[in-house]
């Protein structure tokens, strides 16, 4: 949209009950200002190769599914006891970080939360991202695919799988329609300001929001609908981690027969959601140039949710760990002792340490909740995030009631094959490529609020 | 030697008896009605035959009729179980040398996947002190069985007469119930099994039979339904030469291992039975007698304790 030099004052919608006068603010944001920071950008050179690379690492996975269908599961290093390998700890990743949508869209503006605002849609377009993949991935898990429609003709309500499958649709379409409301008069926006009037992405702006004419009436539908939206997601986004906790927590093993699993992850995909969010914000705003829409405030009062949420997980990680430890249990004891000073220890130490410790204290600090130290926090949450799904999943199965004894010995360990690996990379760069892309077609920061939010602002 | 044939010839010859019973309820004529009675006229046409002595003899083409073959289960009916059975087994851990027959004789039976085992047969010493023993461990069968409730489409299920199948051609391949099984029981086919032949690749799937294996599907021991619907003995029963499995029915109480047959009660009680891990609430098929005054020392069975390759 860099062709972009003309903007018609007369087009410019303007929120309801908002008079086009204010003070000008250090950085003068004007309407025609504001428009023009946040329209869709062409990708640069760095944009392209970006994509570039997200499209082979995606090809790459591809490729290594399409062997996986060919020659079944037996191309991935599961075996009869890790039966559950990083597809599924990549499900949890993706279902957890999802949840980062309902708490910045939902609690915040329900809370009465304003200064989230410019952060609502990235936390949308993570949510829908994540969630696609989550549903992708446990696809790809599965033995026999190409059955998935037998859920729907022998569904047994009985098992979780169900209720999972039920609720993370049901969060699926919510998310997209709480991503899709508020694009409304910003795809007004968009049409209005497009030059040529033509083109893939005006027909596309024509065909989702065409009808979209800004009316009062429209604007109180909406935000009555997004109200209404933003009550009923937290049920469903508590339902849809919690259910994907009791995958485990219904069975009987060591480390996942907890009562207190449902909250434990809840409070962990709060925390590795956010945590990328601040990854997300400090990439868009350094490459889209975004300095005066997501400022310093922004990093500063995210960072104060990290730790909050941080310590929480915090909290339930010493509840899982400790509780079970003082005891030591039979059963538990292996399974302890390998995360504690065993084979998984360095991955365990890495995620208590490296993903949730270390980002806490850097963050502690106000120059910790800087830009730069942010995307560093959260980068390292989200890592960490990562390993912990993985020491959940896998370390279990590997420590079943009866011993392991007369198999092969590739069945007593497990490391992912490169399949695996491809796989699971690819579907990490799918969400990342959708996200990418939505941000090339949309504007990644609601232009229609900011602009209304500025002239509150200016008002007062 | 003798006396083992007497018995279970006993004990066959109850089943067959109620199986008779059983069969005389379904007055549905089988492909085979008609064949070889007394109208038959002798065609003339003579075959040659081997006769079970060894001697060649000859048989006029008229009189050869089919060996009726039980009638195939459909697979809904193999959902339902066998009327009136409730199936137990007993493993008497003071016989078992680790001699590995009975799982030789399921994996050769079922021709399960080289690398996998239904029946695995454990080296168990619950504490430092204490005396170590050889544990075969089949399904439970379990009677609240947590790889059913987990089961999203009804892939395994629990039939009347207690056993637990599996229908792999239902069966996504989630490998939830694997997750869910607490004694690790459950295998998967993580490829085409390297032991099925290609005809019996093209054979319909039979749960009762639990054959042929697929690919991406879960399998497991499965009591031998389909042994059972002939009044016969589990492979691994029948395979173990040291009598340490015993086979039988709840509602008529009484379990055999081919040679000898006792009432389950009297040897549940007299023996100290008891069930692997009931504290779960998993209430299992399988009973286990203590090892003690055992018929080998523990170390006999190290001898054929080898990891597979
Ligand atoms: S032993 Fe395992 S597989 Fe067998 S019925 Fe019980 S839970 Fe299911
Ligand atoms: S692997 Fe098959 S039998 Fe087991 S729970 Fe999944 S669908 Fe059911």
């Amino acid at each position: 949209m860099e062709k972009t030099t003309s903007i018609n004052i007369e087009q410019i919608p303007v929120g309801p009950k908002v008079k086009l006068n204010g003070k000008p603010a250090q950085v003068v944001l004007t309407d025609e200002k504001i428009i023009k920071d946040l329209l869709p950008q062409k990708f640069g050179k760095k944009g392209m190769l970006w994509v570039g690379f997200l499209l082979l690492v995606c090809a790459i996975g591809l490729f290594a599914y399409i062997r996986q269908l060919k020659y079944g599961l037996i191309v991935t290093n599961m075996r009869d006891y890790a039966s559950w390998g990083i597809y599924i700890s990549n499900f949890v990743f993706f279902v957890a970080i999802s949840l980062v949508g309902s708490l910045i869209t939902a609690v915040l503006r329900l809370t009465g939360v304003h200064w989230s605002t410019p952060l609502t849609r990235i936390a949308e377009i993570i949510a829908v991202a994540a969630i696609t993949f989550a549903a992708i991935i446990i696809i790809v898990d599965m033995g026999r695919p190409e059955r998935f429609y037998n859920l729907g003709l022998y569904g047994r309500l009985q098992s979780p799988i169900i209720w999972d499958v039920v609720v993370i649709t049901t969060y699926f379409f919510i998310s997209l329609i709480l991503l899709y409301i508020p694009l409304l008069p910003d795809m007004k926006i968009l049409l209005a300001n497009d030059p040529e009037k033509k083109g893939f992405f005006y027909r596309i702006y024509k065909f989702l929001g065409s009808f979209w004419k800004g009316t009062l009436l429209q604007f109180r539908i909406s935000k009555k609908a997004i109200n209404i939206l933003c009550i009923t997601i937290v049920p469903v986004a508590f339902s849809i981690h919690t259910v994907t906790s009791w995958l485990f927590a219904t069975t009987y093993r060591p480390g996942w027969d907890s009562t207190n699993f449902g909250a434990y992850f809840i409070s962990g995909a709060f925390l590795v959601g956010s945590g990328g969010v601040a990854v997300a914000m400090y990439v868009f705003r350094k490459f889209y140039k975004l300095e005066n829409y997501i400022t310093d405030l922004h990093f500063d009062k995210m960072g104060r949710i990290v730790v909050m949420l941080g310590m929480l997980y915090l909290y339930f990680n010493i509840n899982e760990y400790m509780v079970p430890a003082f005891k030591m249990k039979k059963s538990e004891e292996a399974h302890l002792m390998g995360l504690f000073t065993g084979e998984f220890a360095p991955v365990f130490w890495t995620a208590i340490f490296g993903g949730m410790i270390l980002p806490m204290i850097i963050l502690l600090f106000k120059r910790g909740r800087k830009p730069f130290p942010m995307f560093v926090a959260g980068s390292m949450v989200v890592v960490g995030a990562w390993l912990k799904r993985y020491l959940i999943v896998t370390p279990t199965l590997l420590h079943p009631f009866l011993p392991m004894h007369n198999v092969p010995a590739s069945y007593k360990h497990y490391f992912p094959s490169w399949e695996e690996w491809a796989i699971a990379f690819g579907s990490l760069a799918g969400a990342l490529l959708i996200i990418t892309i939505f941000a090339r077609i949309f504007p990644i920061i609601p232009i229609q609020e900011t602009i209304t939010e500025q002239h509150e602002k200016n008002n007062k | 030697m003798d006396t083992n044939n007497t018995s279970r010839k006993e004990f066959l010859a109850t089943l067959v008896a109620t199986g008779l019973t059983l069969a005389g309820c379904s007055a549905k004529k089988t492909p085979f009605d008609g064949i070889g009675d007394e109208h038959t006229k002798p065609s003339g046409e003579k075959v040659k035959l081997l006769s079970v002595d060894g001697e060649v003899i000859e048989v006029d083409k008229a009189f050869l009729k089919p060996v009726p073959e039980m009638p195939a289960v459909s697979n809904s009916e193999a959902r339902i179980g066998i009327a009136g059975k409730k199936f137990v087994m007993v493993i008497d851990l003071s016989r078992c040398k680790n001699l590995k027959k009975c799982q030789e004789a399921c994996n050769h039976m079922h021709h399960v996947h080289s690398e996998l085992n239904w029946l695995k047969v454990y080296p168990m010493q619950e504490g430092e002190h204490t005396a170590p023993y050889w544990q075969p461990t089949t399904c439970m069968h379990c009677d609240h069985p947590p790889c059913v409730k987990v089961c999203p489409v009804d892939a395994t299920f629990k039939r009347q007469d207690g056993i637990v199948l599996i229908d792999s051609d239902r069966c996504i391949g989630c490998r939830f119930c694997m997750a869910a099984c607490p004694y690790s029981i459950r295998v998967f086919n993580w490829e085409k099994p390297d032991t099925l032949s290609k005809e019996l690749c093209e054979q319909p799937y039979s749960c009762e039979t639990s054959m042929p294996q697929k690919v991406g599907t879960v399998g497991k021991c499965d009591f031998c339904p389909d042994m059972a619907r002939k009044n016969e003995l589990p492979h691994c029963v029948a395979a173990c030469p040291n009598g340490t499995f015993f086979f039988g029915d709840v509602n008529q109480d009484s379990v055999t291992n081919g040679a000898e047959t006792f009432r389950f009660t009297d040897l549940i009680r007299d023996k100290s039975g008891y069930q692997l891990m009931d504290d779960l609430g998993t209430h299992p098929s399988v009973y286990y007698l203590p090892p003690v005054a055992r018929n080998f020392p523990f170390e006999k069975g190290l001898e054929n304790d080898h990891e597979k390759i």
